[in-house]
């Protein structure tokens, strides 16, 4: 018997969880003046990570989905990424949206139950999160398929949980894109968890970055809690993409330090001890060990970062709070570009109601 | 000028369209080399280029979720499902998704995508290829639901589904694709969408249907006006939104209302109609909202589908029944 293919998966890291170099940085890590941005925006996604958990238990806000843990994931992308570069995110990558404009209040009012929220004022063009796991998946063919008729150099980015991978919607994503080459990078946050659901009952792959191979492109995996390594793998890839080479699948190996949701409790599924175990490899704190051993970050830079984070979060929470209701009637109109007459009267019995409550 | 089948109308559409509008562009299983498995792309790919006439691989869900992405991206894409069994696959990117994007970002962006699909019987195929979906599609906010029932206004009808900023879900009547012809002028001049078409003036009874029932429901109306009965009819042709004041001003004139679709009884868009006289013109009606729809069963394979359409003898049986009621 011959062998008729053969495939290999890299791993990657650069900052080990003890903020040790194990192999050689990329040129942009051996600045530390990009760096520290990476390790700021880190810092402050957690600040408002733990605030916007403290509004939804204390009755100011709904649901909300923690990314604790994950924040390298998500910043790691933002800023590998092109501004005319497209973003079809999941939830929980706060981190990109944020480096690419999305407002802290933009998040908050969109947990609130506000649609409102996804109409960015900085952001155009990048899609609102997809809460259909993995329906995105297909979402980010298309976006990449424009580009790629356009021809514009641009390429798109989307993120995926390790449950979504599980999907049909999926396995059809990533096989189109490799059949037209797209100019498309799928990073899939590898957290361990869809809600309870631990990697080993999705899936009986070794990883999930060798089923880019299936779909004729490379998969690579990195350590997802170091954002060294998440930048220089998206950054690549996209370089990848805009030459015209086609997808590629990054596996970001990370643990969600939080629950599912704050309607979930992850206790009743996981041991106190076993999220002990994986504090250890968070990825904030590496990066800080890092900068202060090399003398461009100190407990003056940090105690001034931590007011600063807190006092943004905090004028990002005020405005959300104060933002103005929505008429009821709004729900009629973005329905369609212009509303058909045949809908016209519900619309005017919520206006009517709207002006009884009022 | 030669006179041409539905299929060709919907194609003469589609070449109107991506010759005036680079955006536009077509995807689906077997439309480019094969030109659709009715034909209904037929030569656009060498017109227009592989990359706007796009082969896809097999892989429903993704034709409907890459549309979303697409049409986000300022594409226009027209996708091709092959069959109408098979759009169910596509339910959750049509529903939790491209009917949303608009609301979901408050217009931020939006899925002018439009969705084409064979549907209904008729022509002996295999299991899940006579589906008649449009009520499902018409229970969902944002999208809107067309079936043309004439060369003439698939072509219209097609162009203003391509050029509407909203999802719209085309359903072509597979019975219809080559049973007539008619003169289409390739004029690019679309149809107006949210509006019934009244194909027949008549005063005694409002005969309503769309689609492929529209060729029994005219055979009907010729052979009542023979006895004495003459059927207004009505080609709801946009099913959703529904202009439900032409049907109502033609019950207000008629005073009587017989319901024609193939799709099963329970919770058909006749319904909606019937909920809607039922309210708005219950004091113009002098007899019940009568309906005569498939059965609520399972689309038979082709051996019993004959059993399963409302045949010409029921509708012209119903409107007799519905105009001697008292």
């Amino acid at each position: 018997m011959s062998t008729i293919a053969e495939f290999k998966i890299p791993y990657s890291q650069f900052l080990d969880h003890k903020g040790e170099v194990v192999q050689p940085l990329p040129e942009f890590a051996q600045d530390s003046k990009i760096l520290i941005p990476l390790y700021r925006a880190m810092v402050e996604k957690r600040t408002f990570d733990s605030k916007a958990i403290a509004l939804q238990r204390t009755g100011r806000m709904g649901t909300y989905a923690s990314s604790l843990g994950q924040e390298a994931v998500g910043v790691g992308i933002g800023a590998a990424m092109k501004a005319d570069d497209v973003l079809v995110p999941s939830y929980r990558e706060y981190g990109a949206q944020f480096w690419r404009g999305v407002k802290m209040r933009e998040v908050l009012l969109y947990w609130s139950g506000d649609e409102r929220s996804n109409n960015y004022e900085c952001q155009k063009t990048d899609l609102p999160i997809c809460v259909t796991i993995g329906a995105h998946a297909g979402h980010a063919v298309g976006v990449a398929y424009a580009l790629k008729l356009r021809n514009k150099n641009q390429a798109a980015v989307c993120t995926i949980g390790d449950g979504a991978t599980s999907k049909g919607d999926f396995y059809e994503a990533i096989n189109a894109a490799g059949v037209w080459k797209l100019p498309l990078v799928y990073v899939v946050s590898n957290n361990k968890f869809a809600i309870s659901i631990r990697y080993e009952q999705q899936t009986a792959a070794q990883t999930i970055a060798q089923k880019a191979i299936a779909a004729g492109f490379s998969g690579e995996q990195i350590d997802g809690n170091d954002v060294i390594a998440v930048r220089q793998a998206v950054d690549q890839a996209l370089q990848k993409a805009r030459r015209g080479d086609g997808p590629t699948l990054i596996e970001a190996m990370t643990y969600r330090l939080s629950d599912h949701t704050t309607a979930d409790d992850a206790s009743r599924y996981r041991t106190q001890e076993e999220l002990s175990q994986h504090w250890v490899f968070e990825p904030i704190s590496r990066l800080r060990k890092y900068l202060t051993e090399l003398k461009v970050w100190g407990k003056n830079e940090e105690d001034a970062l931590i007011k600063e984070c807190a006092a943004k979060v905090q004028r990002e929470v005020d405005e959300y709070l104060n933002t103005p209701p929505q008429d009821p009637s709004g729900m009629f109109d973005h329905l369609y570009e212009t509303l058909p007459s045949a809908f016209e009267d519900q619309r005017e019995e919520l206006r009517k109601k709207g002006r009884v409550h009022a | 000028m030669p006179e041409i089948n539905l299929v060709e109308a919907v194609n003469q559409a589609l070449a109107y369209e991506m010759e005036h509008d680079p955006s536009v562009m077509a995807l689906g299983e077997d439309i480019g080399v094969n030109g659709g498995v009715f034909r209904a792309t037929l030569g656009l790919r060498e017109r227009f280029g592989q990359d706007r006439v796009l082969d896809t691989p097999l892989s429903e869900v993704l034709i409907g979720a890459m549309s979303i992405g697409l049409s986000t991206m300022k594409i226009r894409p027209v996708a091709e499902i092959q069959f109408s069994g098979f759009l169910y696959s596509n339910l959750d990117n049509i529903i939790n998704h491209a009917s949303r994007m608009r609301n979901r970002t408050q217009g931020r962006l939006s899925c002018p995508m439009v969705i084409r699909s064979p549907s209904g019987g008729g022509i002996h195929a295999p299991e899940h290829h006579s589906e008649s979906p449009e009520a499902m599609f018409a229970h969902v906010p944002g999208i809107r639901v067309v079936i043309p029932s004439s060369p003439l206004r698939a072509y219209g009808l097609l162009l203003a589904a391509i050029r509407d900023p909203d999802p719209v879900i085309f359903l072509e009547p597979t019975r219809l694709y080559r049973l007539f012809k008619q003169e289409v002028p390739d004029n690019g001049k679309a149809e107006l969408l949210d509006v019934c078409l009244t194909i027949r003036e008549g005063t005694d009874v409002t005969l309503v249907s769309w689609g492929a029932m529209m060729n029994e429901v005219q055979i009907a109306a010729e052979t009542l006006s023979t006895e004495g009965i003459e059927a207004e009819v009505i080609d709801v042709a946009t099913i959703k939104p529904l202009d439900m004041e032409t049907i109502l001003k033609s019950v207000a004139k008629t005073g009587r209302c017989v319901i024609v679709h193939e799709a099963p009884r329970c919770a058909g868009f006749g319904a909606e109609i019937a909920a809607n006289l039922a309210e708005h013109g219950l004091l113009t009606l002098f007899a019940p909202v009568c309906r005569v729809t498939g059965y609520d069963a399972v689309m038979p394979l082709a051996k019993l589908e004959k059993s399963y359409i409302p045949s010409v003898e029921k509708i012209i049986k119903a409107v007799r029944k519905t105009v001697q009621f008292a």
